[in-house]
């Protein structure tokens, strides 16, 4: 037996510092940092301070947040309302189709979403489809000016983070038992009320944790306002990126990244809590 | 058959949302003309001057090469990482996975900034060797969970069978589960290349002036404007992930 041990504890120990290393010492950092203060001649340094934090109560930045918080919570609805049907009807087809339809919904998953935020311009542009179709359907006859404003930003978010909302609550669809409806409808229960008390809160563990998987990356993903919004919208993820590769303020910076990944951990804790009694928690 | 024709109705609207862009981006990078709507005639001009692009060229290398290397990595920690959680009972297991979990969930910001304080508090230059590493680590989370939900649909008695018999640790992961293994392996290799090739914000954060890296140069190109060798650029690069992931998911299927 003791022999054996030799395999268990060098997976171990690499594993170990490997993750000490890379994924816990960084984010200490991180709070290490955004409790120091920086000057001209180093990015980091001593004394330790709070001014960081309470910098965070400038209306501009606030402003940012809220912003920030505004759109990121309107794409995650928008994502569950257009996600949540779609993923439902594909979970529960039964046709052959159903895994290259699938297929089809992993690729934009996988593939980058700078380059499909980059096909999106064509779309929306002044002179893009989007216009001529409308124009050409007689629905609007000036073209609507979309590109380089928030809504731009609010339909690249949707376009790249939808996958991510859909991916979640069709393994949750896909486990719902068909028996738990067909009870619900014998015992007198209509269409909505069977959704309502029977379908939402059996897939609540999906829509939780797609809206964690849209809502997280559509306050960061700093590219999509760069490329598609105008000067004015900057969103959190600008910001953080601002602070630490243009005004190489790293301590604000990580202050930012601080309150953020609060945010992360009061929303995994109300997954966790919500999701609390299933033993098992799937991701993708 | 009404309620089909509805669904299958909103199924095609969904899936024309997806694809018309990217389909509109690879006819355009055909388009004989700076970037406009009308169509000017058939041309392969943008290609010719994406090929004879030699700083293209070298990120494209650098890209690749830094892929091959992280996707190795990432796929052997990842690995040893998941059938450790399967196989052992070890202290602090429960905050180990906790960690994953974390790692799965944090903005890619957050950590693309926390790996570039770590570098620079280690006096690590940016350059290959700090992509490199910080590529490891957004790639180990998805192997863990691609490879771990294979090993549950291990038969446990396999691995009791080969102890019995004499077998070691080392023998049984040699022996049993790697070839067991080999397809959620190969499917991890694929899908952390495509991530490495693809990833902008992490990268945007801890690479250095002399590693470029295609995804950056394609960001640079479409801040900086019209140049309608993107649209030629990015429909390579999107059909060359486009099948990395098709052969990753027929490598997950099989026999699964």
């Amino acid at each position: 037996m003791k022999t054996d041990n030799h395999f268990k504890s060098f997976s171990l120990s690499i594993i170990w510092v490997w993750m000490f290393l890379f994924a816990l010492l960084p984010f200490c950092l991180v709070i290490i940092a955004s409790f120091m203060s920086h000057n001209e001649n180093s990015l980091i340094t001593l004394p330790a301070t709070l001014t960081n934090y309470q910098h965070l109560n400038n209306s501009i930045y606030i402003r940012i947040f809220e912003k920030s918080f505004v759109i990121a919570g309107i794409s995650t609805l928008l994502c569950l309302i257009i996600g949540y049907p779609f993923a439902y009807i594909i979970a529960r087809m039964q046709s052959r189709w159903k895994s290259f339809l699938l297929l089809l919904v992993i690729i934009p998953f996988w593939t980058s979403s700078l380059i499909r935020s980059y096909a999106l311009i064509a779309i929306i542009k002044a002179k893009g489809i989007l216009n001529s179709i409308l124009i050409a359907l007689g629905i609007i006859d000036q073209p609507l000016a979309i590109l380089f404003t928030n809504y731009a930003v609010l339909i690249g978010l949707i376009y790249n983070l939808l996958p991510f909302m859909i991916l979640p609550i069709m393994t949750n669809v896909e486990r719902l038992d068909q028996r738990l409806i067909d009870a619900a409808r014998d015992l007198g229960a209509n269409r909505f009320t069977t959704f309502r008390k029977i379908i939402i809160p059996l897939t609540m563990p999906g829509i939780i944790a797609g809206s964690i998987l849209v809502f997280l990356p559509a306050m960061t993903i700093f590219y999509i306002p760069d490329i598609l919004g105008g000067a004015k919208s900057i969103m959190l993820g600008n910001l953080i990126q601002n602070q630490f590769l243009i005004s190489q303020n790293w301590p604000m910076g990580s202050a930012f990244s601080a309150v953020l990944t609060l945010i992360l951990v009061t929303l995994i804790l109300v997954h966790v809590w919500v999701t609390r009694g299933n033993k098992k928690r799937e991701w993708l | 058959m009404k309620a089909m024709i509805r669904n299958s109705a909103y199924l095609s609207l969904i899936y024309l949302f997806f694809y018309i862009p990217i389909i509109v981006l690879i006819v355009y990078s055909f388009n004989n003309t700076t970037f406009s709507l009308v169509w000017h005639g058939f041309t392969w001009k943008w290609y010719v001057d994406l090929f004879s692009d030699s700083d293209l060229w070298i990120a494209t290398w650098h890209s690749f090469f830094l892929g091959i290397a992280s996707a190795t990595g990432a796929t052997f920690l990842g690995m040893l990482t998941a059938v450790s959680l399967y196989r052992y009972r070890f202290a602090g297991r429960n905050f180990l996975n906790g960690l994953i979990f974390i790692l799965i969930l944090s903005p890619e910001i957050v950590t693309g900034a926390a790996l570039l304080i770590l570098f620079t508090f280690f006096h690590l230059p940016l350059g290959f060797l700090s992509l490199l590493l910080a590529h490891i680590c957004f790639c180990i989370p998805f192997v863990i969970v691609t490879t771990y939900s294979r090993l549950i649909s291990f038969d446990k008695n396999i691995f009791e069978a080969a102890k019995d018999l004499g077998a070691s640790d080392f023998i049984i992961m040699l022996r049993i589960i790697l070839p067991l293994l080999s397809p959620a392996l190969f499917a991890s290799w694929l899908l952390s290349f495509t991530l490495s090739l693809d990833d902008v914000i992490i990268s945007y954060f801890v690479s250095g002036p002399e590693f470029q890296i295609l995804p950056l140069q394609i960001f640079s190109m479409v801040r900086s404007g019209i140049k309608p060798e993107i649209n030629a650029l990015c429909s390579v690069l999107f059909c060359v992930t486009v099948t990395l992931v098709v052969l990753a998911q027929l490598a997950l299927r099989k026999k699964t």
